[in-house]
């Protein structure tokens, strides 16, 4: 096949592989604090907090270091979108996923040394990195410091308005995690995409 | 245009005239029925000093009041007896200045010889308060030295979960019950020779202890929450506290049979969200959900695994 590219640095892997790690637990303790009751435990409620609690500050740590990192590492270009046309580009990858890759069609935007994500995967990780997942990290380091958050909201308790995004916010991760984690199977072979995020080679 | 704006704008100040006198004439009748009486005592009892007239060296002298000894009119006015005046509970010949030494002997009333099987205080409880308060560890631990008067101030008790009140507000009044002794070593130490440990570092478990000490109560924990009282006064030995997050941190949260008891019974279940008592004051990670939500969330994530599933059965078809 064609020649390996060197795509993942190692400081990149390295941030993907903790945030991996701290997501997972994230979302675990997360559910169980939400959904949590007296008669089922799915993880005991003070244990959930304080790793809940650990983890969203490894998590906020490693995305300040993952925004450092692009801009000195001038990674960030990948992230850059182009308007023009973007919706047309956007629909042919959809179409590739829903239609052209049973056909046995090569994916249109195929990934090269300047071009690491397809139009579909840029948009979605620059709104999902710059968007959300900021979000989620303010909003949760609100609930940590409890007393700058606006007490009252529109008759609201504001806690509770900052929790509710809070959560809403980490069930859109969740939803996308398991949408990545399926998108990355779609690399040939089924496995090819997850050895390069951990050898950093693209095959 | 201009003309509409004006009448209006002379009607809201009208109105606001009427519902003003209102409100005065509501004051005006509200005024305490031995609120003359009690001035001569609130002229020393409200004060950081006090003169009298010496007869002695004929001197008018100024005098530090014992600060244990000076009341706030305005709380005094805001409590149960504001209607009494000092000398219905203490002796009338507290009326003379200097007081008789004598005086400071007199036995003081308790709750019940005055609340006591009289039918017009029933929804009150007192004697099974009483029956409580007489297992509690205060009782049993200082027997007569803690009487009720403790925790009810006799110069400013006020019944908060009767009256039209915030959760929040009936949270940080029982609290200050609390914490007037065990916040205070001071306080603390009239009644007990034991080292009075800090609130924080007992309750270090709970994270963020502060947050919890503004909006659940002391007796959430410290009481048993099968007590059926309106509000629980048998205090606990604190190896039978509640330490168990989830009791509740859960949507079957104890805090609806107590606490939030005191709220109306049909804003729990509105606008779908599950315990919306609590809502509108807190928010309790794990008692709040909204049903709607979780139904979208759960449909947003059946759909996407379904999306999923079917992708992968398209791929093995045309492998
Ligand atoms: C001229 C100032 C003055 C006035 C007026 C006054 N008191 Fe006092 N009162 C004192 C002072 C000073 C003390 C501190 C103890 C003492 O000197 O007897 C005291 C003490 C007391 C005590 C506590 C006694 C003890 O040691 O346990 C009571 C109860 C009391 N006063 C009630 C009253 C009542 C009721 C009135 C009104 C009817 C009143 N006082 C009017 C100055 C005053
Ligand atoms: C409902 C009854 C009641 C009324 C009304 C009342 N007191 Fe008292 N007062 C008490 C009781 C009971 C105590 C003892 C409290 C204790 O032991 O902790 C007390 C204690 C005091 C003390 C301190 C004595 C001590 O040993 O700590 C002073 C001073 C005092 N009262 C003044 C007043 C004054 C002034 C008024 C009127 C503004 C007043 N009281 C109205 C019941 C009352
Ligand atoms: C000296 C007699 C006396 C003592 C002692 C006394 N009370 Fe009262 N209490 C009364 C009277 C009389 C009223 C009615 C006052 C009124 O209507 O203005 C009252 C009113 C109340 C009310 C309000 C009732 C209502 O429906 O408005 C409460 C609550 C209350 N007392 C609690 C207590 C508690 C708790 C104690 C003991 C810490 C206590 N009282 C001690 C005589 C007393
Ligand atoms: C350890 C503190 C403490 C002691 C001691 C105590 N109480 Fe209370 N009591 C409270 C608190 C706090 C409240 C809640 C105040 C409120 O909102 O009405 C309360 C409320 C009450 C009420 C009102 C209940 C209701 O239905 O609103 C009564 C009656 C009462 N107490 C009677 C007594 C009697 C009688 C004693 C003594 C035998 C006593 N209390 C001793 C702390 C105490
Ligand atoms: C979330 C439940 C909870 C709340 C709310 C709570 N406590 Fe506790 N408290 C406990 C537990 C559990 C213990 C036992 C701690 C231990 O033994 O290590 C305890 C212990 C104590 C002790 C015994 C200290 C000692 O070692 O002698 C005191 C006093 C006390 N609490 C007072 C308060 C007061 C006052 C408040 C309200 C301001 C309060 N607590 C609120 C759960 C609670
Ligand atoms: C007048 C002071 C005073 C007030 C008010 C007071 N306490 Fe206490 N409390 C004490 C003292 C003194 C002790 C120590 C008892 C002893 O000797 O072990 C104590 C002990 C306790 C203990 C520990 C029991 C143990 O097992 O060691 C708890 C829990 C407690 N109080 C809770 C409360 C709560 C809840 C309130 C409010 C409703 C309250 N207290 C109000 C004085 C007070
Ligand atoms: C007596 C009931 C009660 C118990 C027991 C209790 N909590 Fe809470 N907790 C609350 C309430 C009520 C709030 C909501 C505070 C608010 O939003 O005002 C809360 C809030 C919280 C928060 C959110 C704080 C924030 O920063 O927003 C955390 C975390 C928490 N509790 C953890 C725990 C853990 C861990 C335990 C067990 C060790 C525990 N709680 C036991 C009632 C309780």
């Amino acid at each position: 096949m064609s020649e390996k590219l060197y795509l993942y640095p190692i400081w990149l892997r390295v941030w993907h592989a903790i945030n991996a790690l701290v997501i997972l637990i994230l979302i675990a303790t997360g559910i169980s604090l939400q959904y949590s009751d007296a008669n089922f435990e799915l993880l005991k409620f003070d244990i959930s907090v304080t790793f809940h609690n650990i983890a969203g500050y490894i998590m906020a740590i490693n995305y300040l270091f993952f925004v450092i990192a692009n801009f000195k590492t001038g990674n960030v270009r990948f992230y850059r979108i182009k308007l023009k046309g973007l919706i047309k580009k956007l629909i042919k990858q959809a179409n590739y996923y829903a239609f052209g890759m049973f056909k046995g069609e090569k994916t249109p935007y195929p990934i090269t040394k300047d071009r690491k994500f397809n139009p579909l995967q840029k948009v979605t990780y620059v709104f999902f990195m710059f968007v959300i997942v900021p979000f989620l990290i303010v909003s949760g380091l609100a609930l940590l410091f409890p007393e700058f958050i606006i007490p009252r909201v529109a008759g609201f308790s504001g806690i509770q308005l900052t929790a509710m995004l809070h959560a809403a916010t980490g069930f859109l991760i969740s939803l996308f995690l398991v949408i990545h984690i399926y998108i990355s199977t779609t690399g040939k072979p089924i496995s090819a995409n997850f050895k390069s995020i951990v050898n950093g080679y693209h095959e | 245009m201009f003309n509409k704006s004006f009448l209006s704008i002379t009607l809201l100040i009208t109105l606001c005239c009427v519902f003003n006198v209102m409100v005065a004439s509501e004051t005006a009748e509200k005024v305490p029925a031995k609120f003359e009486e009690n001035k001569h005592c609130f002229q020393c009892h409200s004060q950081q000093f006090y003169t009298f007239d010496n007869p002695v060296s004929e001197k008018k002298e100024r005098k530090a009041m014992n600060p244990n000894f000076v009341y706030n009119p305005q709380e005094f006015y805001k409590g149960v007896h504001r209607n009494f005046a000092c000398t219905d509970c203490h002796a009338p010949e507290y009326e003379s200045f200097p007081h008789n030494a004598e005086l400071r002997l007199e036995p003081k009333y308790a709750c019940i010889d005055c609340h006591g099987g009289d039918p017009e205080y029933e929804k009150y409880h007192f004697e099974a308060v009483e029956e409580d308060f007489n297992k509690s560890v205060h009782a049993t631990r200082h027997s007569e030295d803690f009487t009720c008067w403790m925790c009810h101030d006799p110069h400013s008790y006020r019944p908060m979960t009767h009256g039209d009140h915030t959760i929040t507000e009936i949270v940080t009044y029982h609290n200050n019950t609390c914490k007037r002794c065990h916040n205070n070593s001071y306080n603390f130490q009239l009644i007990s020779d034991s080292l009075k440990p800090a609130l924080e570092s007992i309750h270090e478990f709970l994270p963020n202890f502060e947050l919890h000490f503004a909006s659940v109560r002391c007796i959430e924990c410290h009481t048993s929450e099968l007590d059926t009282l309106w509000v629980h006064h048998n205090i606990l030995p604190k190896e039978e506290a509640r330490r168990n997050c989830v009791e509740c941190h859960s949507s079957n949260t104890v805090l609806l049979g107590s606490l939030y008891k005191y709220q109306n019974l049909e804003v729990r279940k509105s606008r779908g969200f599950v315990n919306s008592a609590i809502l509108n004051e807190a928010y309790l990670i794990g008692a709040n959900r909204n049903e709607y939500v979780n139904l979208l969330s759960f449909i947003i994530f059946g759909l996407t695994l379904a999306g999923i599933a079917f992708h992968i059965i398209l791929r093995i078809l045309k492998k």
